[in-house]
C-alpha cells in the first residue's frame, strides 16, 4: 500500500523532472536566441510610484517585460538630468529600481519625467500636479486618518441610525429595502470592478493587472463563500445577522480598495475642495449603513454589534488610506478592489437567499424589483453629487 | 502624454471631495533640500548626462579638428588631383553614455569625415557601400548632374566613383541622398564639405561643428541633440581656446525634423560668413539661426579667460545636449 502511495508520487513528479531538464537545455543551447532571430529585446518600463520632496524627486520603476532593461538616461521635461539609481542601471526581468534626482520642481505645475534606455527607447511619466508627497509622522497619520474618517466611518455610521425606522417597518416594506440593499451593493460591486480593471491596465506586463481582477474577485468570493456557508444557513436571525456582517466585509473591502485610492490621490497631490462634493459624497456613502442593518432590521440587536458592524466596515477606509498614502501601487490597488467586488458579489447572493426566504420564495414582486432599481438608482443620484 | 487624471472619472471626483472634506492643505516648510545639499537642485551642472562615453566611432575632440584633405596628386593638365575613400556601413553608435544608436554612417562614424578640398581642385571620391541599404554621396556645390548623388543608388556592396572640381569656394555639406531621404540623413550619413578659396583665409585655429540629433525611438522627434553627434560632449570636455587667438568654426546644420537650429555664445560676439562664400563677414552677433542644411564660417576671440558657454538658443536643444564650452586661456610665452 505504502509502496503504491509511493510510486504514485514518483509518477506525479516525473513530468515535472522532465520539463526542468528540458528547460535547461534550452537555456544551454541558446534557443530563446536562436527563436529570436536577431530582433531587439522587447522593453518594458512602468512607474509605480513617483515621491516629490522639496527640491527632489524619487521614481520608483518595475520592469514588466521579457528582458532586462537598461536606464542609460533620465530626462525632466525635456532635459537630461543628472540623476542616481539603485540598485543598478539594469532592471531585471519584474525587477525594481529607484531612481533619485535633484530637481527644483514647481509647486502645482505639472512635469514629465522620461527614461531614456540604452537601446534609446522612451518612457514617460507625468506629475499631473506638482506637491510635496507627505511624509510620515504623527502628521501624516493624523491626515489619513481623518480622510478615512470622513470617507468612511462617519457616512456608515450616519446609515445605521436607521435602524430604529427600519424595525417599525411593515414586513413587505423591509423586503423592499433588503431589495433597495441588493440594488446598492450591485452599484457598488460594478464600481469596484470598473475601477479595478481600469488599475489593472496600470500594473507592469508582467503582472498581468486584468487578470489579477479575475483572481482577486473570485478568491475573495469564494472565500467568503466558505467561511460563511455554515452560519448563513443557521436558524434565521443568525443566518440575516451573518448576512449583515458579510456585507459589512463586502462594503469593508470597497472601502478599503477605496480608501487606498484617495491616499494616493492625496500623497500624489490630487487636491481640490468642494463644499458641494463633500455633502454629495457623505450622502453617497451613508447608504451603505443602511445596506448593513436592513438584513437585521425585524431583529434586536444590541447597540454594540451595530457599532462593531459599522467599524467593520468603515475603519478599512482608514486603512486603505494609510497604505494608498505610504506605498501606492496600482498592483495592490487593482488587489484590493477586485477583492471587493468579489466579495460584494457574495454578499449579494447571499442576500438574495435572505430576501428568498423572507418573501416565502416569491422574491420577485413589483415592490423588491422596484427596490432594486431604486437602490441602483439612490447611488447613481448620490453619485452624481460627487462627479461624472 | 495625457494623464489619467485628465479625464475625470467618479472616482477622482470623489478623492477630490474627499480631500476637501478633510479640509487639510498642509504643506510642510521643510528646510529646503538646495540649503542642503551640495550644489543643489539650481546647480547648472546638474542638467546633463551622467557617465561618460566610451568613444571608439567618434572622439569628439580629434573631430573637432581633423580634416581629410584626400591623396594629393597632379593630373596630366596639372590640376590638383584629391581623392578620398568613403565607405557606408552600419554600425551602432554611443549618442550619449549609455544610449546606443544604430546608426547608418561613413567610414563608420558620424558625421562622416570633414572632406577639405581648395577651390579648382578635382576631387575623386571613391563610395564603396558595405551597408545594408541602397546609398549616395549627394555633395552640395556646382558639379554636373551625373555627380550629383541622386538618380544612381549604390546598392550595398556596390560601388560609384564622384569626380568633380570644387568649387564654389565657402562651406558646404555632403550626405546620402537615397529614398526615403529623411530617413537616410536621419540615420546619420552626412559630413561637412569645406572647399577652400584659392587665396587662402587668414591663419586662425579652425574647428568643424555639424549640428545634429538622433530619433533614438523613432517616433519622429529627437530625443538628443549635439554638436558632433555626442549630447554634452564639449561641456563635458571643454574645448581649450587661447585668449586674443582668431578662432573659426565651419558649422553646419544637419538636424532633422526639428526646422530650426541656432548657435548662441556666451561672452562674444561673432562675425557670420553665410556659407562661407564672401570674405565679407555679412553679420556681427552672438546669436545665428540655421535651417536644416545651411551653414555659415564664424570667426570670433576672446578677450576674457574663464568658461564661455557656447550652445542652441532654442532652449530645449540645449538642454537634451546641443550645449557645450569654451575654456580661454592665457597664451603660453
Amino acid at each position: 500500500m505504502t509502496s503504491m502511495r509511493v510510486k504514485g508520487w514518483l509518477w506525479a513528479l516525473l513530468p515535472l523532472l522532465l520539463l526542468a531538464v528540458v528547460s535547461v537545455v534550452v537555456g544551454r543551447m541558446g534557443l530563446a536566441e536562436f527563436l529570436r532571430r536577431g530582433a531587439p529585446p522587447v522593453e518594458e518600463l512602468t512607474f509605480d510610484r513617483v515621491t516629490l520632496e522639496p527640491g527632489a524627486m524619487t521614481i520608483e520603476v518595475v520592469n514588466g517585460g521579457p528582458d532586462p532593461v537598461t536606464i542609460a538616461q533620465v530626462m525632466v521635461d525635456d532635459a537630461f538630468w543628472d540623476f542616481t539609481i539603485t540598485p543598478a542601471a539594469t532592471v531585471p526581468r519584474l525587477g525594481r529600481v529607484s531612481i533619485e534626482l535633484e530637481y527644483p520642481w514647481v509647486e502645482n505645475e505639472p512635469h514629465e519625467i522620461t527614461l531614456l534606455t540604452s537601446t534609446g527607447l522612451t518612457f514617460s511619466h507625468e506629475i499631473a500636479v506638482a506637491t510635496e508627497t507627505p511624509t510620515i509622522g504623527p502628521q501624516f497619520f493624523a491626515i489619513f486618518t481623518l480622510i478615512g474618517l470622513y470617507v468612511g466611518v462617519i457616512p456608515i455610521a450616519i446609515g445605521l441610525l436607521w435602524y430604529p425606522a427600519l424595525r417599525r417597518l411593515e414586513q413587505r416594506w423591509i423586503d423592499f429595502v433588503l431589495a433597495l440593499t441588493i440594488g446598492l451593493l450591485v452599484f457598488l460591486g460594478a464600481d469596484a470592478l470598473i475601477e479595478a480593471a481600469k488599475t489593472g491596465t496600470q500594473v507592469a506586463g508582467a503582472f498581468q493587472g486584468s487578470l489579477l481582477v479575475v483572481i482577486g474577485a473570485l478568491g475573495a468570493l469564494l472565500f467568503l463563500q466558505v467561511v460563511s456557508r455554515s452560519k448563513v444557513d443557521r436558524t434565521e436571525a443568525q443566518g440575516r445577522h451573518a448576512v449583515a456582517v458579510l456585507i459589512a466585509v463586502g462594503i469593508g473591502l470597497h472601502n478599503l480598495g477605496e480608501g487606498l485610492a484617495i491616499g494616493a490621490a492625496y500623497a500624489l497631490g490630487e487636491a481640490a475642495l468642494g463644499t458641494f462634493l463633500i455633502i454629495g459624497f457623505m450622502l453617497h456613502n451613508t447608504t451603505e449603513g443602511l445596506g448593513i442593518v436592513a438584513p437585521i432590521a425585524r431583529d434586536r440587536p444590541k447597540l454594540s454589534t451595530l457599532a462593531s458592524l459599522g467599524l467593520v466596515a468603515g475603519v478599512p477606509t482608514i486603512v486603505g488610506a494609510w497604505i494608498g498614502g505610504l506605498a501606492y501601487s496600482p498592483l495592490y490597488a487593482t488587489l484590493f478592489l477586485s477583492m471587493g467586488a468579489g466579495a460584494i458579489a457574495q454578499v449579494v447572493v447571499a442576500l438574495y437567499r435572505t430576501l428568498s426566504r423572507s418573501t416565502g420564495r416569491m422574491e420577485w414582486n413589483p415592490l423588491t424589483a422596484s427596490g432594486v432599481l431604486v437602490g441602483l438608482l439612490v447611488m447613481y443620484g448620490t453619485g452624481l453629487l460627487v462627479g461624472g | 502624454m495625457m494623464s489619467d487624471s485628465a479625464s475625470l472619472s467618479r472616482r477622482d471626483l470623489i478623492r477630490r471631495g474627499a480631500i476637501g472634506a478633510a479640509g487639510l492643505g498642509v504643506l510642510s516648510q521643510a528646510v529646503h533640500a538646495a540649503e542642503r545639499l551640495s550644489g543643489g537642485p539650481h546647480d547648472p551642472m546638474r542638467a546633463g548626462t551622467v557617465g561618460t562615453v566610451k568613444g571608439g566611432a567618434l572622439d569628439p575632440l580629434r573631430f573637432l579638428e581633423h580634416f581629410d584633405y584626400g591623396q594629393v596628386s597632379q593630373l596630366a593638365s596639372g590640376q590638383t588631383l584629391r581623392e578620398y575613400d568613403i565607405t557606408a556601413v552600419d554600425r551602432e553608435i554611443e549618442v550619449a553614455p549609455g544610449v546606443f544608436y544604430p546608426a547608418w554612417t561613413y567610414n563608420g562614424q558620424v558625421p562622416g569625415p570633414t572632406i577639405r578640398t581648395t577651390e579648382g581642385d578635382r576631387v575623386r571620391v571613391h563610395f564603396r557601400n558595405a551597408g545594408t541599404h541602397a546609398h549616395t554621396i549627394h555633395f552640395h556645390g556646382v558639379h554636373p548632374a551625373n555627380m550629383d548623388g541622386v538618380f544612381e543608388p549604390v546598392h550595398p556592396g556596390e560601388e560609384f566613383v564622384y569626380e568633380f572640381d570644387a568649387k564654389p569656394a565657402g562651406l558646404h555639406l555632403y550626405h546620402c541622398h537615397a529614398i526615403p531621404l529623411k530617413k537616410h540623413i536621419a540615420k546619420g550619413l552626412y559630413g561637412a564639405f569645406i572647399v577652400d578659396p584659392v587665396e587662402a583665409r587668414p591663419p586662425a585655429r579652425e574647428m568643424v561643428m555639424v549640428l545634429n540629433g538622433f530619433d533614438t525611438n523613432f517616433d519622429g522627434e529627437n530625443e538628443v541633440y549635439a554638436a558632433n553627434t555626442i549630447a554634452f560632449a564639449y561641456q563635458n570636455q571643454p574645448i581649450q581656446v587661447v585668449k586674443h587667438e582668431l578662432q573659426r568654426i565651419y558649422m553646419v546644420n544637419l538636424l532633422e525634423f526639428d526646422l530650426v537650429n541656432s548657435m548662441h555664445l556666451h561672452g562674444n560676439f561673432f562675425h557670420v560668413y553665410r556659407t562661407g562664400t564672401s570674405r565679407t563677414p555679412h553679420e556681427f552677433t552672438d546669436t545665428l539661426m540655421m535651417c536644416q542644411g545651411e551653414r555659415h564660417i564664424l570667426e570670433f576671440a576672446y578677450e576674457d579667460v574663464g568658461r564661455f558657454m557656447f550652445h542652441a538658443h532654442q532652449s530645449e536643444f540645449t538642454e537634451l545636449g546641443w550645449m557645450g564650452m569654451f575654456e580661454v586661456v592665457e597664451p603660453s610665452t
